[in-house]
């Protein structure tokens, strides 16, 4: 099953996912796809992964690292399935980024690698794009990097964990404009998600709601205001998003108020 | 009026001061015996690092080294998940695998009012009011490394117990002193921030917004003050409050 969260009228509601993408809401209200106000579908502390295929390692002339390269996202940065992401007046380069999605379903503290999967409730997709400008060096993903405003899309659901027989075999895609540009898959993560549920459980407590990101493979390449953008995990979503200007999108922000 | 968070009866509610210096709920009930303090912000809880300048000096050489070759130019920002949060008077856990811990005594500065692109002369109206965070962490090797497994321990973020309105408040004049039991082991002056309060919520809301409810931790100096079991350590910033909390192995919390 998939499970969305949507925003109707003014309030941020828990919806489930039918067939063609439209969705039902509590009181029984069905909104197609384009109807839909998607929101992030899951709330709670989001973890990202640097580093985590060793095809983008060595595409950014790195070394794979030999412990999860950890860093953080908060809500301000999340946005749904059909939104929109600002690209920054001035900047050079802001890649995509597509990534699976873990959900947690059940508080994690010190659990063992063969227990972790017990944890997960299941999976959603993100693109994680960062504006390289910014990035004052590689291994401090600051959140000027990888934490402004609309620039983490994530959905457009979650998808049980039952519904994924093999999440370490799942195809990954992004298209831009219709022209597929990074292809990669989860069976070449350096740290596979049992691996990681343990490593952040070692040393503090997850949560139900808690989302790790878990890294993105190579091919990564410049967005432009106007661009469509589709990240895709096999078996979990499709995610649709469009890149914006700064004053476009300032405009907009002005004209909702 | 100050207010903060408590749990009593396995329920959140909400702590007023009174005029007299007392608390009481905020249906004017008093508390019940089991009330324990939350922390009193709700939202997302950003630190700040590098913000000091006694931080700045002891590293000015370093960042000349390869690979950065420069200071960092924007704020270097990290965040503390909910996990780390707990009230006045909770336990810190002292983790099984550290060999040290320390504290970071600093000013919490709480949004009371949406903050996007806002310019430093007009951030101060985006607060709502201050309160007093202790800003734990394993002692950091490396300020380039992402530091999730330093900071993002349970219980890492005490803060409270109060956050008292903003107005008539000059940030800049406050200053945390931390003590371990009742031994004074530093100082952080606002004064000595890099960027000040206003100027860190215009810089941060240049690209991020702040929402009601998040909190700033406004910097904390070189790490000088270590934790070990048994102790009981506490932040006073005058005006603003005294955070207090024992430190207690990990495997003896249930």
């Amino acid at each position: 099953m998939k499970h969305a969260r949507i925003l109707y009228q003014g309030q941020a509601v828990e919806a489930q996912v039918l067939e063609n993408n439209a969705v039902r809401l509590p009181d029984g209200v069905t909104l197609s796809e384009q109807q839909a106000v998607w929101l992030p579908p899951a709330q709670g502390t989001v973890f990202a992964l640097g580093l985590n295929y060793a095809d983008h390692a060595a595409e950014l002339a790195f070394k794979a690292p030999t412990e999860p390269l950890v860093f953080l996202k908060s809500p301000s940065t999340l946005t749904g399935h059909h939104q929109v992401s600002v690209r920054p007046a001035n900047v050079a380069y802001m890649h995509y980024e597509c990534e699976l999605v873990v959900i947690i379903g059940k508080t994690a503290r010190k659990v063992s690698r063969e227990q972790a999967m017990d944890h997960v409730a299941g999976y959603s997709v993100c693109n994680d794009y960062a504006v390289r400008d910014y990035l004052e060096n590689y291994y401090r993903p600051n959140l000027r990097v990888k934490n402004r405003d609309t620039l983490t899309p994530i959905g457009p659901w979650w998808v049980d964990k039952a519904d994924v027989p093999d999440p370490s075999r799942l195809a990954l895609r992004t298209w831009v404009n219709g022209e597929l540009k990074q292809e990669g898959n989860t069976r070449d993560m350096v740290f596979d998600i049992p691996f990681l549920i343990e490593y952040l459980s070692s040393f503090m407590t997850l949560s139900p709601g808690d989302m790790i990101a878990t890294g993105t493979p190579e091919g990564l390449a410049d967005v432009v205001p106007g661009d469509e953008v589709v990240v895709e995990v096999e078996g979990v979503g499709r995610l649709v998003n469009h890149i914006v200007s700064e004053a476009d999108y300032e405009a907009r922000c002005a004209h909702r108020n | 009026m100050a207010r903060g968070r408590i749990i009593q009866h396995q329920q959140v509610r909400t702590v007023l001061r009174q005029a007299d210096g007392t608390l009481r709920l905020d249906d004017d009930a008093p508390l019940a015996d089991d009330a324990r303090w939350l922390p009193p912000q709700t939202g997302t809880v950003y630190g700040v690092a590098l913000n000091h300048r006694s931080l700045l000096d002891a590293m000015a050489a370093a960042f000349e080294d390869a690979p950065y070759k420069a200071p960092p130019q924007a704020p270097v920002l990290f965040i503390k998940t909910s996990n780390t949060g707990i009230g006045h008077l909770e336990p810190i856990p002292f983790p099984a695998d550290a060999e040290r811990i320390q504290a970071g005594g600093a000013l919490g500065v709480v949004i009371g009012k949406r903050a996007r692109k806002v310019l430093a002369e007009n951030a101060l109206a985006h607060v709502a009011g201050y309160t007093v965070v202790n800003e734990v962490s394993l002692p950091e090797t490396s300020f380039y490394r992402p530091a999730v497994k330093a900071k993002c321990r349970d219980g890492f973020c005490p803060a409270g117990p109060l956050i008292v309105p903003a107005d008539g408040i000059d940030p800049q004049t406050l200053e945390a002193r931390t003590y371990v039991n009742g031994q004074l082991k530093e100082t952080n002056r606002c004064a000595d921030l890099a960027r000040g309060v206003a100027q860190l919520i215009a810089d941060v809301s240049e690209f991020m917004t702040l929402e009601a409810g998040d909190m700033l931790i406004a910097g904390t100096p070189l790490r000088t003050v270590d934790l070990t079991p048994g102790d009981v350590v506490s932040v006073v910033i005058d005006g603003v409050g005294r955070l207090e909390n024992p430190v207690i192995a990990e495997g003896s919390l249930q």
